[in-house]
């Protein structure tokens, strides 16, 4: 199987969609285009509230392209569309009357390589929080406390909350990023391999975090690493070359795989 | 083995020629300060800067000229530093690509080796003739159109540095665009930005041509931006070429201050911002 893999006999089999029970976000048909490129190709799923949903597949399969269209990432340059439905609470987010920076503060993004603001870490955490709500200094400071709490980074800047968060460590960086990101309150959040940059110890406090966060938000993560997946996870996609091969609970994906393709791929046959 | 030798030779020579190229450089370099500050620091005293340019065969000092430069420097970079920060972030932020963009860029690098001398006939020809006669105007906006330039080409080459992830990441909050770019980019661009603008207000001090058709120079003390304006250069240009010992002087003075205060803000565009630049 592993380098014969034949893209056009994978479509003629239907995805594996299972619908869930409190859909937070909808897609249907979801179809990406980098210019006249089509680098996701009609995606149907179900991403469920309070749950995380892990995306996992080769470089290149396109997860985190379909991260990026559910805050709509790819609006910043010209030449990328998206195709077909997403839909978040009911919504259609894809539609042109869909104010985009409205969207963006309901789902938030972590991205692979942290990317501290050149600010103080409080100024980093009240950064969104400034953008959308008018809070009082005793708000914001408890709004700010709150988020590096929840983000299991508070003891660690409690005492230099005025410093510049470039001066953290990786792991650090990565923690106040995310809860730069809670702080705004948002429903969802998306994870583009959030520990990829990271040493075995942040990522196992990452990890942990992510496992305390699903209680607030529906979480999407993107991940190279099959055991992340395996861990953190309630749901799994299996991507493979812009399909989505299969979708289902953690446990059956990675015990009882429907498909050859994803035991090859979990099995670290291919990819 | 013999490859080797020779590989080895022929780094030795391209070694030690560049070395001596190099040294070529620093000695005329080295030897033009020198000249400068020896001959400089003769005529250096307190009257070069309490007292006014004086007439052939009188003592005096260089104060109108001093002030003159720090005011047309100051108006320069009041107008230029402006349009050239908005105009850098457009053509990084905003312009991409575009037609639009590609032809602005394109204009900014002529406009940035264009000789200050055309510069200062342009200025001359819009706000000197006109009027009737030179101003200190004339001087600020000729010297702001050679700091358009400079400040667009490093704006833009500060912003385009700032990683795009950064950008993202803001955006992800849902800062819209504007935002993005003020309270972030700007942010992480600072220093670069600041060294732009300290460069070009470097480059502009020194400029005589533009100077020459525009606020010319005044032998009295003035601060009224619409008459003709004493300055450094003018002041040089004029008095080098006098046959007065008392104003050759002066004109070796006027030459090391400017001098100074170039290396000065040079040396602090280069070491000053970048050492606060890298304290986490």
């Amino acid at each position: 199987m592993s380098a014969s893999v034949n893209a056009d006999d994978l479509l003629e089999k239907t995805n594996y969609i299972r619908a869930v029970a409190d859909p937070k976000i909808v897609l249907r048909d979801l179809s990406f285009y980098y210019g006249k490129f089509k680098a996701l190709h009609d995606i149907s799923m179900d991403i469920p509230d309070r749950k995380v949903t892990a995306f996992i597949g080769p470089s290149g399969c396109g997860k985190s392209t379909l991260l990026r269209v559910f805050n709509r990432m790819y609006d910043l340059y010209p030449g990328q569309r998206a195709e077909g439905d997403l839909i978040l609470d009911g919504e259609n987010v894809l539609g042109s009357s869909i104010d985009v920076n409205m969207l963006r503060a309901r789902v938030g993004m972590v991205f692979q390589k942290p990317t501290p603001f050149p600010m103080s870490i409080y100024d980093n955490v009240a950064f969104g929080v400034r953008l959308y709500e008018k809070l009082k200094k005793s708000e914001l400071d408890d709004r700010v406390e709150w988020a590096l709490q929840r983000a299991a980074l508070w003891d660690e800047v409690k005492d230099k909350l005025k410093q510049t968060g470039g001066a953290l460590s990786g792991g650090q960086q990565q923690r106040l990023c995310i809860a730069r990101g809670i702080a705004v309150k948002p429903e969802v959040l998306l994870l583009d391999e959030p520990t990829s940059a990271l040493d075995p110890i942040s990522t196992s406090k990452i990890e942990e975090l992510i496992y305390e966060l699903k209680d607030d938000f529906a979480i999407a993560i993107v991940t190279h690493n099959m055991q992340q997946a395996a861990r953190v996870s309630d749901y799994t996609a299996f991507m493979y070359l812009g399909d989505l091969m299969e979708y289902d609970h953690t446990d059956n994906i990675f015990t009882n795989p429907d498909r050859k393709e994803t035991e090859d791929y979990i099995t670290g046959r291919f990819g | 083995m013999t490859r080797y030798h020779r590989r080895k030779l022929v780094n030795a020579f391209n070694l030690a020629a560049s070395i001596a190229v190099t040294l070529f450089g620093l000695f005329m370099l080295g030897w033009i300060l020198s000249i400068l500050f020896i001959k400089g620091f003769q005529h250096i005293n307190w009257a070069v800067f309490t007292e006014m340019t004086p007439p052939p065969g009188e003592s005096g000092g260089l104060l109108n000229a001093i002030v003159g430069t720090l005011l047309l420097t100051l108006v320069a970079v009041l107008i230029g530093t402006p349009i050239g920060v908005m105009a850098g972030t457009y053509l990084a932020e905003f312009g991409g690509k575009s037609r639009f963009a590609s032809t602005v860029r394109f204009i900014n690098d002529i406009l940035l080796s264009a000789p200050s001398i055309v510069v200062g006939v342009f200025v001359y020809t819009l706000l000197v003739s006109p009027v009737g006669h030179f101003s200190g105007w004339a001087g600020g906006v000729a010297l702001a159109i050679l700091v358009i330039p400079v400040v667009v080409r490093t704006t833009e080459d500060m912003l385009k540095l700032v990683p795009s992830q950064l950008r993202e990441a803001a955006a992800a909050l849902g800062a819209p665009r504007w935002k993005v770019t003020v309270n972030v980019v700007y942010k992480a661009a600072l220093s670069g930005m600041i060294t732009g603008m300290l460069l070009a207000t470097a480059r502009i001090m020194g400029e005589t041509a533009p100077l020459l058709f525009t606020a010319l120079s005044n032998n009295f003390w003035s601060t009224d931006m619409n008459q003709p304006m004493a300055n450094m250069p003018v002041v040089i240009y004029q008095y080098a070429l006098s046959p007065y010992s008392d104003w050759q002087n002066l004109a070796w003075a006027a030459a090391l201050l400017i001098t100074i205060s170039v290396l000065v803000m040079n040396i602090f565009a280069r070491y000053g911002l970048k050492g606060h630049n890298q304290k986490p």
